[in-house]
Parts: structure tokens; C-alpha cells; sequence
């Protein structure tokens, strides 16, 4: 059969080059260089980014520190983006989330909302407290709205889903898109008196790098360096990069924090942990975007839609509770903490922990099998017992029911439970 | 270049909408594509007639995005609908299309016809591209008005609750429907393209759907693949739910242009390797 050779007389077809060889690799370059420019802009476009922070007046630590504990951004509308990396082990279940998000309890701030027992409203898909523990693992995008202490909103966009959190005076609403279910409760403001206001005013609305960085610099003093970093540059604005370290704290998991504060408003950008033995920060939490002005009005009214199942909750159920440091366990009721600063651990009388040592050598070997897979043996004065690692926190579960949690390294856990035990 | 060539190049653009205009009506005249979008209508009616004999049992909770929102509002069928479609149903079709497209004909017999018609290599693929892309927002649009006529006869309708938890007028939620729809069909423009350059691939009609859709099926496969998660963003699927964010309020854009501008990519390199490849190549059948 004769071939019709792509030799066609038309005008984008010009007779006689059809049959170079050439012509054909020329042709296919085509599509190779769009890969190729693509490739090389997503490579090369946040490298560039990277490199030549803005140019910015020099600024100490302390005048940078004190920069942001008086930024008073009261309105504010952005998206932040939540990025964790805690190197949990592989654990089927909720486990590892709670295991997770509870010792972390000074991360984005989240987790140091961790629920503590409040099993009525819990029940309610659109209750917080599961929610926001859903942020102590993976990458999540929150958009955060707010206009002065009474008025906040908070979205978690998921996916096809959406969970919103809305303070507006004295209501606070959830409603969760999946489920569309509503939560309700009541902020009453006063009777609790000033002591009250810390927690209340940032309670559902913390989220944000400002309060992250704010816990890290609160709990900042002699064990702790703090230092300006030159510049970068966050969510198109010029920012200084505040670098809190460890110091003398031999056994600590924690290499640094970093915490980008924008140089006009001095409300922190981007907060990053960093981990001891490198890689991905731990903990990443970044405005990708952010606008200093006036949120509309609209963003903060929520009436709930028809055909939405209503939780109420009782008010003052959610609050009150402590702030978490770094390094403790929010709903340990009673713990111990040895140590100070970033090396410190916190012991834990807990008889019917998760691993204790009478409960695995009855469960066969089967079950032991599966411990030793994410736990590792480990004795010492104190005894037997087992550490379960992340990249940041790690646990040492004695055989005895003590359990010993802290941001340090597994010597140091096993350190601190030696010296609890010649006590 | 001389005159002689040029010259033919102004009644050929003219002709344009009519070689595109007959390219259309061949495809929607055949029967597997009238027998296709047939099925892609029944999708929406037997989620609908399912969730309303469901209904008595309470929530619907789990299953595909949007499902539980059904009961309340009929508009919903229209999202639970192509959010059901859209991982494989809805680029199955469009892979059947645009895999025939070009190897069809050849396998024909009917592309030496083409080709000897004054129309050129490169406008012909680019009727064929449009066809396609004309299939695509047919398609969808077929879903969303199968869904929508069902929406509305099977459950009430009113204010739409969008993700958000705002209440927006039955028309606004009707306007975001169709920006849904929209976002939808341009999401399969990518595949559609990828679906071309298999077409100009090899002569026979049957081996480019099969491969086309073999492509998608290994593709959405992968994109459950935990261990490959640094390769993701960069699977033409992987955005494809984002047309959920045009039910936030505010509309969130950043996944949705991450989409259209993945889908342009696709569009990009297999368009042009389907040009380089058909423009280069020798046809015998």
C-alpha cells in the first residue's frame, strides 16, 4: 500500500524536509523543552527565592523578641499552611496520633488542646478537640480570619470538606461540611477574671505561627539562646528570622526553632522546628499568604444552615485548662517533671499504660512480636522497659508502669529514668 | 516562501468551524459515544433513587464527597454526582475519544482520506484535540444535568449550604454548579491530550483506548501510592477534587489553578509530542 508521507503540500508541511532524520528529533524537542522549562522553573524559582533575604535595618534579639511580644495585629486574614513530620512510628488506629499530639503540646499550638476526658461533646463530629488533633500529622491548609479578640475564624480546608471554627463575640461555632454537623458554645466573657484571658482570647484561633512562636518564647530563658538570622522573605513579605536553640542540653532531640517575624508588624510568619538529626523541619507552620487589613464582616456570622444537626456544649467545658509547655503532657494529671529546660522529662505514674511489662508477656508472642516492631528494649537501673521513638518526643515505658516522656534523645530518657530510680 | 503556498492557507481558515463543526457531529453521531454518555446520565439518577429508598436509615455519612448533603438539598446530587465520576467513569469516556481519535481513523482506513484532503497534519490534530475537548465539557455536562433534574424531582431544594457553613441563594448555588461543571471538564483536558498523543501512536483504534485507559488506571493507582507521594502533584489526577473549593466561601483558588495550570502543562508537551509525532510520521493506513 502506498504510504502518505507527511509530505503533503501545505504550507506548514514544506516540501522535502520531511524525510531528514533530523526533523523529527527537532519536532519531539518540542514537548522535551516544556518539560525541561517546567522542571527547571518549580526546581529553580524557590531556590532562587531562597537565596538573598530582603535588605532590612539590623536588629538585636531582644528588640526583635520584644517586637513580637507587643505586636498587636488584632485584624488579620491569610492562609497558613501546617506541615508536621513527627516520625511517628507506623501504628494502626489513633494511637499514634495521641501519642503524637499529646507530649507536642507546644508545636502550633494546636495540640495543646488536646481533649482531656470530656467524652459528652465529644461524641459530636464537629466538636474541636478531635479536629484539631487531626493537625498534630501531615500537611494541612487553614485559613484564619480575625478582627480583634472577640472575633476569630478559622478554616481547615480539607478535601471536597471543610471544618470551620468561628468565634463571634460571645459564640463560638463549629460546623464540619463532611458531616454537616454544627457545635455551639457559649464564651461567656467575664466572671473568670483576668487570669482567664490568655487562653480565652487566643483559644480557637492559635493556630497561627504568632501564638507557636509565642509559647516557644515564653518558655525561652537561661537554657535557651535566642539570635537574629538575617532575613527572608514569607508570604511576600520582609521578614527577620529569629533562631531559638538549645543550650547545654546535651540530650535534647531539638536542634532549633526558627521563627520569621515580619519586620512592619512584627507578627511571626513562619514558625519552623527543627530536629536534632536533620531533615524536614518537625514542625512547619507558614502564612502563605496574609493581609493586615479588615477581614469583611460577613466572615464571622454563622447562623446554622437547615438540616444541620446542632451540638450544644456546655460553656467553659473547653477552656481554662492550662497552657502545655514543650515538654509536658497537657492531661497527665499527676507527673513529675525531672530535669529543666529543653533536656527535661516528665515521669508518669500511669499503672495501666500501653505497654507496661505485665500485660505483653500474657499476650503471647504474637503481640510481642508487633511491640517490638516500633518499640525497642532498653534496661537500666530502673529496670526493663521499652522506648517508642518519634523525631522529636520520645517514650520510655518502664516495666513498672512508670512512663517517661520528653523531647530528648533515648540515652537521655533512660539518663533521667536511672536517676529517678536511685532516688 | 513562495505565493503558491500561501496562497490556499485564507479559505482553509475559513473553513475552520465547519471541518471542527462535521469533526463534532462524527463523534456524537456514533453510538458508542451517544451509548456512553447515556450511562455517565444514569450515574447521577441511580445515586439519587439510592439515597432517597437510603434516607429512612439516617445519615449517609461516608461514601464520596457531598453525599451526605443530598437530603438536604437536591443540588447536591450534582457534586456527590461528579465526584463520583470524575476518578475513573468520567476520563474512561474521554479515553475511549480521544484514543479513537486519531488511531481510528488509520485503523479504518479513513486517515490517508483526511490526509489527502488540503487541510494539513497539524490543523487536523488540532480539530481532533477540539473534538475531544468539546467531548469532555459535553460529558460533564451531561452529569450535571442528569443530576440536577433528578436533584431536583427526588429531594427539596432551596438555599445551598456551602462548605463553608454560609447559606447562598438557589441561584448563586446553581452559578457555582456550573463553574463545578466547567472546572470538571477543563480538568480532563490534560488526559484528553495525553489520550491524543496515544492516538498518533499506533494504527489501531482499539490498542490507543485500551492504552489510554490502561494510563489512567495505572496513574490513579499510583496516586495511592504513600512511598510515591513526591511524585504526586505532578499526576495529572492529582487535583482533579479541587473543584470542590468553588463551594468554600471565599472560593479558594490555590488548588483549582494548580489544577488548570497542570492540565495546561498535559495539554502542552503531549500536544506537541502528538504534533511531533503525527506531523513526522508516515501513514499507511
Amino acid at each position: 500500500m502506498a504510504q502518505i508521507q507527511p509530505s503533503s503540500p501545505t504550507p506548514d508541511e514544506p516540501q522535502g524536509a520531511q524525510r531528514k532524520p533530523g526533523r523529527r528529533a527537532v519536532r519531539y524537542g518540542v514537548p522535551v523543552a516544556v518539560v525541561g522549562l517546567t522542571a527547571a522553573t518549580v526546581g529553580l524559582v524557590p531556590a532562587l527565592a531562597d537565596t538573598g533575604g530582603p535588605d532590612l535595618p539590623d536588629v538585636t534579639a531582644e528588640e526583635l523578641v520584644a517586637k513580637v511580644a507587643g505586636a498587636e495585629t488584632d485584624q488579620l486574614s491569610g492562609t497558613v499552611k501546617i506541615k508536621t513530620d513527627l516520625g511517628l512510628p507506623e501504628l494502626p488506629g489513633s494511637f499514634g496520633s495521641d501519642g503524637g499530639g499529646g507530649p507536642f503540646g507546644g508545636g502550633p499550638g494546636g495540640e495543646s488542646e488536646a481533649p482531656s476526658g470530656e467524652k459528652g461533646e465529644g461524641s459530636s463530629p464537629a466538636a474541636p478537640e478531635g479536629r484539631l488533633m487531626q493537625l498534630a500529622s501531615g500537611e494541612h491548609t487553614l485559613r484564619v480570619a480575625m478582627d480583634g479578640p472577640e472575633r476569630q475564624r478559622v478554616s481547615l480546608v480539607e478535601k471536597a470538606a471543610e471544618y470551620n471554627l468561628i468565634r463571634n463575640g460571645a459564640d463560638v461555632w463549629a460546623y464540619d461540611s463532611g458531616s454537616n454537623s454544627a457545635w455551639h458554645t457559649k464564651a461567656e466573657p467575664g466572671p473568670h477574671g483576668k487570669a482567664d484571658k490568655g487562653p480565652k482570647e487566643g483559644k480557637y484561633a492559635d493556630l497561627t505561627p504568632r501564638e507557636a512562636a509565642r509559647q516557644v518564647l515564653k518558655a525561652a530563658d537561661g537554657t535557651t539562646s535566642v539570635s537574629v538570622d538575617g532575613t527572608a522573605k514569607v508570604a511576600g513579605r520582609d521578614a527577620y528570622q529569629l533562631v531559638v536553640a538549645p543550650k547545654k542540653a546535651e540530650h535534647t532531640t531539638v536542634k532549633d526553632a526558627r521563627i520569621s517575624v515580619d519586620a512592619e508588624t512584627g507578627t511571626p510568619l513562619k514558625f519552623t522546628l527543627g530536629a536534632r538529626e536533620g531533615g524536614k523541619p518537625v514542625v512547619d507552620v507558614a502564612y502563605s499568604d496574609v493581609d493586615f487589613g479588615k477581614p469583611s464582616a460577613g466572615s464571622f456570622d454563622f447562623k446554622p444552615p437547615k438540616g444541620t444537626d446542632v451540638t450544644e456544649a456546655k460553656p467553659e467545658d473547653h477552656r481554662g485548662k492550662q497552657k502545655a509547655k514543650p515538654d509536658a503532657l497537657p492531661d497527665a494529671k499527676a507527673f513529675d517533671v525531672l530535669g529543666e529546660g529543653w533536656g527535661s522529662v516528665a515521669e508518669l505514674k500511669a499503672p495501666g499504660a500501653p505497654g507496661a511489662g505485665g500485660e505483653d508477656k500474657g499476650a503471647g508472642s504474637e503481640a510481642e512480636g508487633m511491640l517490638d516492631g516500633f518499640t525497642e528494649k532498653v534496661s537500666g537501673e530502673f529496670g526493663d522497659g521499652r522506648v517508642v521513638s518519634t523525631r522529636v518526643v520520645n517514650a520510655l515505658l518502664t516495666d513498672d508502669g512508670t512512663v517517661y516522656v520528653g523531647a530528648v534523645t533515648k540515652d537521655g530518657l533512660v539518663e533521667a529514668a536511672n536517676a529517678a530510680a536511685k532516688k | 516562501m513562495s505565493p503558491v503556498e500561501t496562497a490556499p492557507q485564507a479559505p482553509r481558515l475559513r473553513g475552520a468551524p465547519g471541518f471542527l463543526g462535521s469533526e463534532i457531529r462524527l463523534t456524537f453521531r456514533r453510538w458508542r459515544t451517544v451509548a456512553m454518555l447515556a450511562v455517565l446520565a444514569a450515574v447521577p439518577v441511580l445515586v439519587g433513587v439510592a439515597v432517597r429508598i437510603r434516607t429512612s436509615d439516617g445519615d449517609a455519612a461516608g461514601g464520596p464527597a457531598f453525599l451526605s448533603q443530598i437530603t438536604n438539598n437536591g443540588l447536591f446530587l450534582v457534586f456527590a454526582s461528579l465526584a463520583a465520576v470524575l476518578p475513573f467513569f468520567l476520563p474512561m469516556t474521554v479515553g475511549v475519544v480521544a484514543g479513537d481519535s486519531v488511531a481510528g481513523e488509520a485503523g479504518s482506513g479513513t486517515l490517508r482520506y483526511l490526509l489527502v484532503a488540503p487541510a494539513g497534519r497539524t490543523r487536523l490534530l488540532a480539530v481532533k484535540f477540539a473534538a475531544t475537548v468539546v467531548f469532555c465539557f459535553a460529558a460533564t455536562a451531561v452529569v450535571l444535568l442528569a443530576a440536577l433534574v433528578t436533584g431536583v424531582l427526588l429531594f427539596p431544594v432551596g438555599d445551598v449550604t456551602l462548605l463553608s457553613g454560609t447559606s447562598v441563594p438557589f441561584a448563586e448555588g446553581l452559578s457555582r454548579a456550573l463553574a463545578v461543571a466547567a472546572a470538571v471538564a477543563l480538568s480532563l483536558v490534560g488526559f484528553a491530550a495525553l489520550g491524543l498523543f496515544v492516538s498518533t501512536l499506533t494504527g489501531s483504534g482499539i490498542a490507543a483506548m485500551a492504552t489510554t485507559v490502561g494510563l489512567l488506571m495505572t496513574v490513579q493507582i499510583l496516586g495511592t501510592v504513600p512511598q510515591l507521594s513526591a511524585v504526586h502533584p505532578y499526576l495529572f489526577p492529582h487535583h482533579w477534587l479541587s473543584f470542590a473549593d468553588l463551594l468554600r466561601d471565599p472560593v479558594y483558588w490555590d488548588g483549582l489553578l494548580r489544577n488548570f495550570g497542570l492540565q495546561g502543562l498535559y495539554a502542552v508537551v503531549f500536544g506537541s509530542a502528538a504534533w511531533a509525532r503525527f506531523t513526522t510520521r508516515d501513514v499507511t493506513a
